[in-house]
């Protein structure tokens, strides 16, 4: 048996490797020797036991199957199935890790294999020399193809500004100053959600009139001083400060997610905030396990759909409460195994001391009955606080109940990638869905503020820059 | 916690300097002596290595495992000021092979009081960790 063990340093982030390397199909784009490749029986790349069936430049054809792939570990295993050459129980492992001191990557790759005798050493010196080095070689290069760093010059940029604190009319389409930040992004799609319109009306004062106001969008890196973006790279963000709604924005690159292709722009805007927020509460804030009972409030909202669809995909027991028949029956189609109906937070009745967890976007005016239906040892998760902020809480001893406030930006602060990864996944296993109802052009955000708060909306509103 | 470098130089070299669990104050920037208690030889499992740091501060810490074949050591701390507990560190070289240098990596685990937590991931991933691999990258050069 042959062994063959190749490593070498990548002068890139882990991620940016990892993201060409994981797809077991990417080799005829970046690998000088391979030719044609496709993946048999359209399956998706990265599904493991897929096939790809590929010609090397030489002639020589051959089909691999993908043994195991992890996002977590950045390993891939793969084993020729046949070949026109003569190697036989052939296995390979492509391990990447990240090298803290200077944002580059370890990468090693291994495999072993049988070759006719006699014939060792020239096949030991065509996979690691011809293959392996060549390839650490090409990806690097390839990985440059976005030629030097590009330093972001300052562009126009157009963007909605609250010109004070108010009614939907404060918003106005003005010249913004130009951008100046590690990252530059043309922005394509933006999301609207309601912290907008409480930011708009002074409730939470983030900003201080006149500016931009808007917390997500999705687009396209123009120029990136950050070696883990560059120009072409489609990326999306939900962060503070405000000021989403505009054509163009610079960022950290600390706050900025890469896009997989399987994630349009639109779907990234309608989701990043929502969608995480779900992720963080369903599995940081409290870990739903099989059996658990949830209570969700506004189950038929942005947040609340997406809570009972994940719900129920962890095997939770998902109790929704909503304020219209309408709103029940879409709350139903998403995963909530029962529904309450109720206009002035009345719930207990029914629920009393039964919910394992309480997702509470509500506030004050919902506060006795949650306690009320909260069972002993419950969690009382507090995210929100839409009729009002809380003056103050129960006396949760008399349950042993535990008490959270979460907030989004404490959670992203340190798993950011994680969790838009986690959220992207689950929206391409269909665990999750977005919708997107209605788009208004940027100019428009007015319109948009005022059908939202009209609550004549379901589903997610976007401007489009 | 996690950190990770690369030293210019084979891993033989690099090993044959780190492998020594008595030798800190000779590559560390920040041990001023060390020695092995109870006479044991200092690569012999469940050694204890008991070091004064240039602060002043006494550090006692067990020798858990040694693989010269992977290029491996893990130690746990018995007794220091740090403030941690069920500390285990593990220290591993890769050779990689273009360019003949060595991936170095550095891990611990440990419980401490939640609000110690950033500092103490932040004062030993770089404070120790990181300090430790530049000091070996320039003595190594």
């Amino acid at each position: 048996m042959i062994r063959v063990r190749r490593s070498a340093v990548i002068d890139a982030p882990v991620e940016r490797v990892w993201a060409v390397l994981r797809d077991f199909n990417s080799h005829s784009a970046w690998h000088p020797a391979v030719g044609d490749s496709r993946i048999e029986r359209d399956e998706p790349s990265d599904q493991v036991g897929c096939v790809r069936n590929f010609f090397l430049k030489d002639g020589n054809h051959i089909r691999e199957q993908l043994l195991a792939l992890s996002d977590r570990d950045y390993v891939s295993t793969y084993c020729i199935l046949d070949a026109t050459l003569p190697m036989k129980n052939y296995v390979a492992t492509v391990q990447l890790k990240r090298i803290t001191d200077g944002e580059r990557t370890f990468w090693h790759w291994e495999s072993t294999f049988d070759v006719p005798k006699g014939r060792e050493r020239e096949f030991e010196q065509l996979v690691g020399g011809g293959v392996y080095e060549t390839g650490f070689a090409a990806l690097a290069r390839y990985l440059n193809g976005g030629g030097p760093r590009v330093r972001p010059q300052a562009v126009e940029s157009q963007g909605v500004v609250a010109t004070g604190f108010g009614g939907p009319e404060v918003l106005q389409l003005r010249k913004l100053e130009k951008p100046r930040g590690e990252v530059l992004i043309r922005q394509t799609a933006i999301g609207v959600n309601y912290i907008d319109v409480y930011i708009r009306k002074g409730l939470y004062r983030m900003i201080e009139p006149p500016a931009p106001i808007g917390m997500e969008a999705a687009g396209v890196v123009v120029a990136s001083e950050s070696s883990r973006f560059r120009p072409g790279d489609r990326v999306a963000y939900a962060c503070t400060p405000p000021g989403a709604y505009a054509t163009m924005r610079a960022l950290p690159a600390r706050d900025l997610v890469l896009l997989p292709d399987y994630i349009n722009d639109e779907t990234a805007a309608a989701v990043m905030l929502k969608g995480m927020t779900a992720e963080y509460l369903l599995h940081r804030t409290h870990r739903v396990r099989p059996g658990d009972v949830l209570l969700v409030h506004a189950a038929a909202g942005g947040v609340g759909l997406l809570l009972c669809q994940w719900a129920k995909a962890l095997g939770a027991r998902v109790i929704g409460t909503v304020s219209s028949e309408e709103k029940a029956a879409l709350a139903r189609a998403n995963g909530c195994d029962q529904v309450i109906v109720t206009r002035d937070y009345r719930f207990a009745g029914e629920m009393k001391h039964k919910a394992d967890v309480i997702y509470d976007g509500l506030g004050q005016a919902a506060a006795r009955e949650n306690f009320e239906a909260l069972a002993l040892r419950g969690h009382w998760v507090s995210y929100g606080q839409a009729s009002g902020p809380h003056e103050s809480f129960p006396d949760l001893t008399t349950k042993s109940g535990t008490l959270s406030r979460p907030v989004l930006f404490h959670y992203t602060a340190d798993h950011l990638q994680e969790m838009a990864g986690n959220v992207f996944r689950a929206l391409k296993d269909g665990v999750i869905r977005a919708e997107v109802r209605q788009r208004y052009p940027l100019g428009a955000a007015a319109d948009a503020h005022r059908d939202l708060e009209a609550r004549r909306t379901t589903g997610q509103l976007l401007l489009l820059a | 916690m996690y950190t990770s470098s690369v030293i210019d130089a084979p891993a033989d070299r690099v090993w044959a300097q780190v492998r020594d669990f008595n030798g800190l104050p000779k590559w560390t920037p920040f041990v001023a002596e060390s020695r092995i208690e109870s006479n044991m030889p200092a690569d012999k499992i469940g050694c204890v290595r008991n070091f004064r740091l240039k602060d002043g501060g006494v550090i006692r810490e067990q020798l858990l495992t040694l693989s010269d074949y992977d290029y491996q050591c893990s130690y746990s701390i018995l007794e220091s000021p740090m403030g941690v507990d069920n500390y285990v560190a593990t220290l591993k070289l890769t050779p990689v092979t273009d360019g003949n240098k060595t991936f170095a990596e550095w891990w611990a685990e440990f419980d401490c009081a939640p609000e110690k937590e950033r500092e103490l991931a932040h004062n030993i991933g770089q404070g120790v960790f990181q300090a430790a691999f530049d000091s070996l990258k320039q003595k190594l050069r």
